[in-house]
């Protein structure tokens, strides 16, 4: 086995890429088939516009509206991006902290497990209310607060899988527990943390969404959706759920992208 | 080193588990020279993995002292005296090759040239030189056993801990490593302590073979390997080692009232 060093683009690296092709062709040839068939369905059997419109329509309107759509897309990204960095953070340092202090996870952690069942969604009128429902800081806070459980619960059992034989090794060079906190807690957590950043990625833009449906500005993604279901404007509704989607898989793209630079040694990563 | 010249001194350490009220060791009186190669042998339960744990500050002995170098246990852990090597390679995989091994010279405080300099020393010393940058699941079961054996020895502690080293390996190459381990201790003059469960890799490698017993673990005797210092594969075929080999299994056998049904065919298994 030796170093394999390489250099601009090889046969190997255009093998892999065609390689990747070949395990994405099914999902995309599945994709097409499906935007074909509720192409061919709406036209076959009369479906009325403001049932369903049609793909082309909905992507029609996204192009011609952009200049609306895309900016509220971006408000409503923005809240979305806020809440996720609040609460991931938020929930980093929770974690922290109760990994570090045993009694306060003990008295903790049974609460966060329940809380975790709680459909907070459902408070989205309510924060709406506490932090103004015109600024985006109430969308911000629901879009936190729906981050930052997972993150605090995948961060936490990140943190106390840590190998016991490596702390072990660790003691033995007589390391403080910062030290081993740093150089083995820390890493050993940071693949269950990404799990629950693309997961809190997703909430984050369901929160922002859904929070602008109860209220908010006119400027944001949430409310031109809803207002324009309640004029039967359909074909526009589409269109901006569409946007939501691309912005939301945006996110989770940037999410995956940071995840393949800091955690290289994670399984997923071996398969190369 | 201590006024008596020794490397280490155990005196009368008994070791009890309040879980199950287990006494895993039983007033053990223990002293190595410097430049011994000790192995400590016995059937699991025997306390073999305690005691070297308990000379290396990682389990504290319920009564009795531990004397290293003529400092206290902990003293000599905080002092770096020794570097361990476990049955798994307990590799950080987040690292490569070369970061491994330079992790207890990092918690030295070791600048980065110099450190650069020793791993590179050390990949030599183990016949890794080429293998810096792999990662750990990039290399077989041996090679990592060599990293982890390189790491305990890169900032040339006068103590080797090793708990059962090559335990998981098959058994060409532990013969290689048994040799390779040889020639790395006659090259740095470290006093070893070797806990195995292989009458014939003990008889092979060390200068002595302490037999344990189990319930409550007890030294059941030592045997002096008076074999020529420079051992080679045609040792494997002395008829001394050949009497040494059913020395040390008498010792086992002779406790063979302690040992339950399934532990006495471990240890026949374990003579062939």
């Amino acid at each position: 086995m030796s170093g394999i060093v390489v250099t601009g683009i090889s046969p190997g690296m255009g093998r892999r890429l065609g390689q990747q092709a070949r395990e994405w062709l099914p999902a995309l040839v599945v994709f097409a088939l499906a935007i074909a068939a509720w192409e061919g369905a709406i036209a076959a059997f009369h479906i009325q516009q403001f049932l369903l419109p049609k793909p082309s329509d909905i992507v029609k309107s996204c192009w011609e509206q952009r200049h609306t759509l895309w900016p509220a897309g971006w408000y409503t990204f923005k809240e979305a991006l806020g809440g996720f960095v609040i609460g991931s953070l938020a929930g980093m340092a929770a974690a922290t902290l109760i990994g570090r202090f045993k009694t306060l996870g003990a008295a903790l952690m049974p609460i966060a497990i329940a809380a975790n069942a709680i459909p907070i969604i459902a408070f989205a009128p309510i924060f709406n209310q506490w932090f103004d429902p015109l600024s985006p800081n109430s969308k911000m806070a629901i879009a936190a607060v729906l981050c930052f459980l997972p993150v605090m619960v995948n961060t936490l059992r990140g943190l106390q899988s840590a190998s016991p034989r490596q702390v072990e090794l660790m003691r033995s060079y007589a390391a403080s527990s910062f030290t081993i906190w740093r150089r083995v807690r820390v890493p050993t957590a940071l693949p269950y943390v990404f799990t629950a950043l693309k997961v809190a990625s997703v909430l984050a833009m369901i929160g922002a969404v859904v929070g602008e449906y109860f209220g908010g500005s006119y400027d944001a993604l949430g409310v031109l959706i809803r207002s324009k279901a309640q004029i039967l404007d359909f074909t526009t509704a589409w269109a901006g759920i569409l946007v939501a989607s691309l912005l939301g898989i945006a996110l989770y793209a940037a999410v995956v992208a940071c995840e393949r630079l800091v955690v290289r040694w994670a399984p997923e990563a071996r398969d190369s | 080193m201590s006024e008596s010249g020794n490397v280490v001194e155990i005196a009368g350490v008994t070791k009890t588990f309040p879980q199950g009220n287990v006494t895993a060791l039983e007033n053990i009186d223990l002293t190595l020279r410097p430049g011994e190669f000790v192995s400590l042998i016995g059937p699991s339960g025997c306390g073999k993995s305690t005691l070297l744990r308990v000379i290396g500050d990682l389990i504290e002995p319920t009564r009795g002292t531990v004397t290293i170098n003529g400092k206290t246990a902990r003293q000599a852990r905080a002092d770096r005296d020794y570097g361990i090597v476990f049955q798994d390679a307990v590799l950080f995989e987040w690292r490569n090759v070369a970061k491994n091994i330079a992790v207890p010279l990092e918690l030295l405080g070791w600048d980065r040239a110099k450190r650069k300099e020793r791993v590179r020393q050390m990949l030599e010393l183990v016949e890794l030189s080429g293998f810096a940058d792999h990662h750990p699941w990039q290399l077989s079961g041996g090679m990592q056993q060599r990293v982890a054996i390189a790491r305990a020895l890169a900032f040339e502690p006068a103590l080797l801990l090793m708990d059962e080293p090559f335990g998981a390996l098959d058994e060409m190459t532990r013969e290689r490593l048994n040799l390779e381990l040889l020639s790395i201790w006659a090259k740095l003059g470290s006093t070893v302590v070797f806990v195995t469960h292989s009458i014939s890799e003990a008889v092979f490698l060390s200068t002595r073979v302490v037999v344990m017993s189990p319930r409550p673990g007890r030294i059941a005797g030592i045997v002096d390997v008076d074999l020529p210092a420079q051992r080679s594969v045609e040792t494997r075929e002395d008829p001394r080692y050949f009497e040494l080999v059913t020395e040390v299994r008498e010792l086992l056998r002779s406790r063979g009232e302690h040992l339950l049904p399934e532990e006495e065919a471990a240890l026949r298994s374990s003579h062939e």
